[in-house]
C-alpha cells in the first residue's frame, strides 16, 4: 500500500504544515472575525429590537393604565354631577311641592271658613225665615199671632231636630 | 484492472528537493492546496455582503461557524472558545479532504496514515502540554481518579495511561482506514461493474449506494475526529 511507503512521508508533511497554517491564517483572521461579526451585529439588533418592543409595550401599558384611570375618574364625576344634580332637583321639587301643599292647605282652609260662614249666615237667615213663615201660616191658617221669641224658640227646636 | 490501491499512490507533479529531502508537490498536496482555495473561496463568498439577513452561502458559514462553536461549547465549554480557530481548521481540512477525495480521479489526502497521524499527534502533544500548563503535575491525576481505592491504583495507572497514550493511534488510525476502506471498497465494486458486462448494472446500483454511504462517512469521520479533539481538550482543560 502506498499510505506506508515512507518516501513520501517528508513531502505530505511538508504541505500539510504548509496548507494547514494557510488555512489556519485564513480561517483566524478572516472567515471567524467576519462571520462572528455578522452574528454579533445580528444578535446586538435582535436584542436592541426586543428591548425597545419591551419599552414600547410598557408605554402602551402605563397609556392603557392612564386612559383606564382617566375613564374611571370621568365616570365617577360624572355620577357625582349627576347625583348632586338629582339631589338639587329632587330638593326643589320637594320644597315646590311643600309651598304648593301649603297654599292649597290655607286657600282649602279660608274656603272652609267662608263655607261655614256661609252656612251660618243662611241657617240664621233660614231660622228668621221660618220664623216669619211660621208666624204668617199661623195667621193664615189659624188666625194667631204667635209672639215672636216662641216661634224663634220652636223653631230653634225644629232646626235642632232636622239637622 | 488497476490495483485498488493505486488510487493512493503520491505521485510527485512539481519536483522539489531541499537538502536531499524530497518535499515535491505531489497530488496530495495538490488537493491539501485545493481544500484550502475551496474554503477561503467558501468563506469569502459566504462574507462578501455580511448580510442582516443571510443569502444562502452566508447561511452555509454561519451554520458551519455555528456548528464548531457549539461543539466547542457543549464538549468544553466557554474556556475552550480560545481554540476555536484551530478546531474550526481542523474540521475544514479534514471534511474538505474527506470530501474532495470522493470526487471522481481526486486524491484524498485523509487517507494517508501521514496526514492523519501527523495531526493526531500533534493534537496529542498540544492536549498534554495544555494540560500540564493548566494544572501542572495535578494533571497526573488523570491517571488515577479520585475516590478509587488506592489498592486498585497497580492496575488503574497502567490502564489509564495505556488508554491515554493509545488516543494519537486510535485518532489517526480510525480517519485513514475509513477512508481507505471506502475508496478500496468503491474501487472494487466499481471494477465489477465492468467485469460483469450486461449484469454490471447490479454492482452499479451497490457503488449508487456505498458512494452516498461514503459521502455520510465522510461527513461523519471529520466530525469524529473534531469532536475527539474537543473531548481530550476538555480532559486538559477541565479534568475529569
Amino acid at each position: 500500500m502506498p499510505q506506508f511507503d515512507p518516501t513520501s512521508f517528508p513531502s505530505q508533511l511538508f504541505w500539510l504544515v504548509v496548507t494547514f497554517v494557510i488555512l489556519y491564517v485564513l480561517i483566524s483572521r478572516f472567515a471567524i472575525p467576519r462571520i462572528g461579526d455578522v452574528m454579533e451585529q445580528r444578535q446586538k439588533m435582535m436584542d436592541d429590537d426586543l428591548d425597545r418592543a419591551a419599552q414600547l409595550k410598557a408605554e402602551a401599558e402605563t397609556a392603557v393604565q392612564t386612559y383606564e384611570k382617566a375613564l374611571a375618574d370621568a365616570r365617577a364625576k360624572a355620577h357625582e354631577v349627576m347625583k348632586a344634580a338629582t339631589d338639587e332637583m329632587s330638593r326643589k321639587a320637594e320644597e315646590r311641592n311643600r309651598e304648593v301643599a301649603g297654599r292649597l292647605a290655607q286657600q282649602i282652609a279660608d274656603g272652609e271658613a267662608r263655607i261655614g260662614k256661609a252656612r251660618d249666615e243662611a241657617l240664621a237667615s233660614v231660622r228668621e225665615v221660618a220664623t216669619g213663615a211660621a208666624q204668617a201660616i199661623a195667621v193664615k191658617l189659624a188666625d194667631v199671632s204667635l209672639a215672636d221669641d216662641k216661634v224663634d224658640a220652636a223653631v230653634g227646636a225644629a232646626l235642632q231636630e232636622s239637622r | 484492472m488497476a490495483s485498488p490501491v493505486e488510487q493512493f499512490a503520491v505521485k510527485p507533479i512539481i519536483p522539489i528537493q531541499v537538502g536531499g529531502v524530497d518535499i515535491s508537490f505531489t497530488n496530495s498536496a495538490l488537493f491539501m492546496t485545493i481544500a484550502v482555495g475551496v474554503s477561503a473561496l467558501f468563506f469569502w463568498y459566504g462574507t462578501r455582503k455580511r448580510a442582516l439577513v443571510p443569502s444562502r452561502w452566508q447561511s452555509m458559514n454561519e451554520v458551519f461557524y455555528e456548528f464548531i462553536a457549539n461543539m466547542i461549547r457543549d464538549n468544553v465549554g466557554k474556556e475552550g472558545m480560545k481554540y476555536f480557530p484551530f478546531i474550526f481548521t481542523l474540521f475544514m481540512f479534514v471534511f474538505l479532504g474527506n470530501m474532495l477525495g470522493l470526487l471522481p480521479y481526486s486524491f484524498t489526502f485523509t487517507s494517508h496514515i501521514a496526514v492523519t497521524a501527523a495531526l493526531a499527534v500533534f493534537i496529542f502533544i498540544a492536549v498534554t502540554i495544555i494540560g500540564f500548563a493548566r494544572h501542572g503535575t495535578h494533571f497526573l491525576r488523570m491517571f488515577f481518579p479520585h475516590g478509587a481505592p488506592i489498592a486498585t491504583a497497580p492496575i488503574l495507572i497502567p490502564i489509564e495511561l495505556i488508554s491515554y497514550l493509545s488516543r494519537p493511534f486510535s485518532l489517526s488510525v480510525r480517519l485513514f482506514a475509513n477512508m481507505t476502506v471506502g475508496h478500496i471498497m468503491l474501487k472494487v465494486l466499481a471494477g465489477f461493474v465492468v467485469a460483469l458486462g450486461v449484469f454490471g448494472f447490479i454492482p452499479l446500483a451497490v457503488v449508487f449506494g456505498v458512494t452516498l454511504l461514503e459521502i455520510g462517512i465522510a461527513a461523519l469521520q471529520a466530525y469524529v475526529f473534531t469532536i475527539l479533539t474537543c473531548i481530550y481538550l476538555n480532559d486538559a482543560i477541565n479534568m475529569h
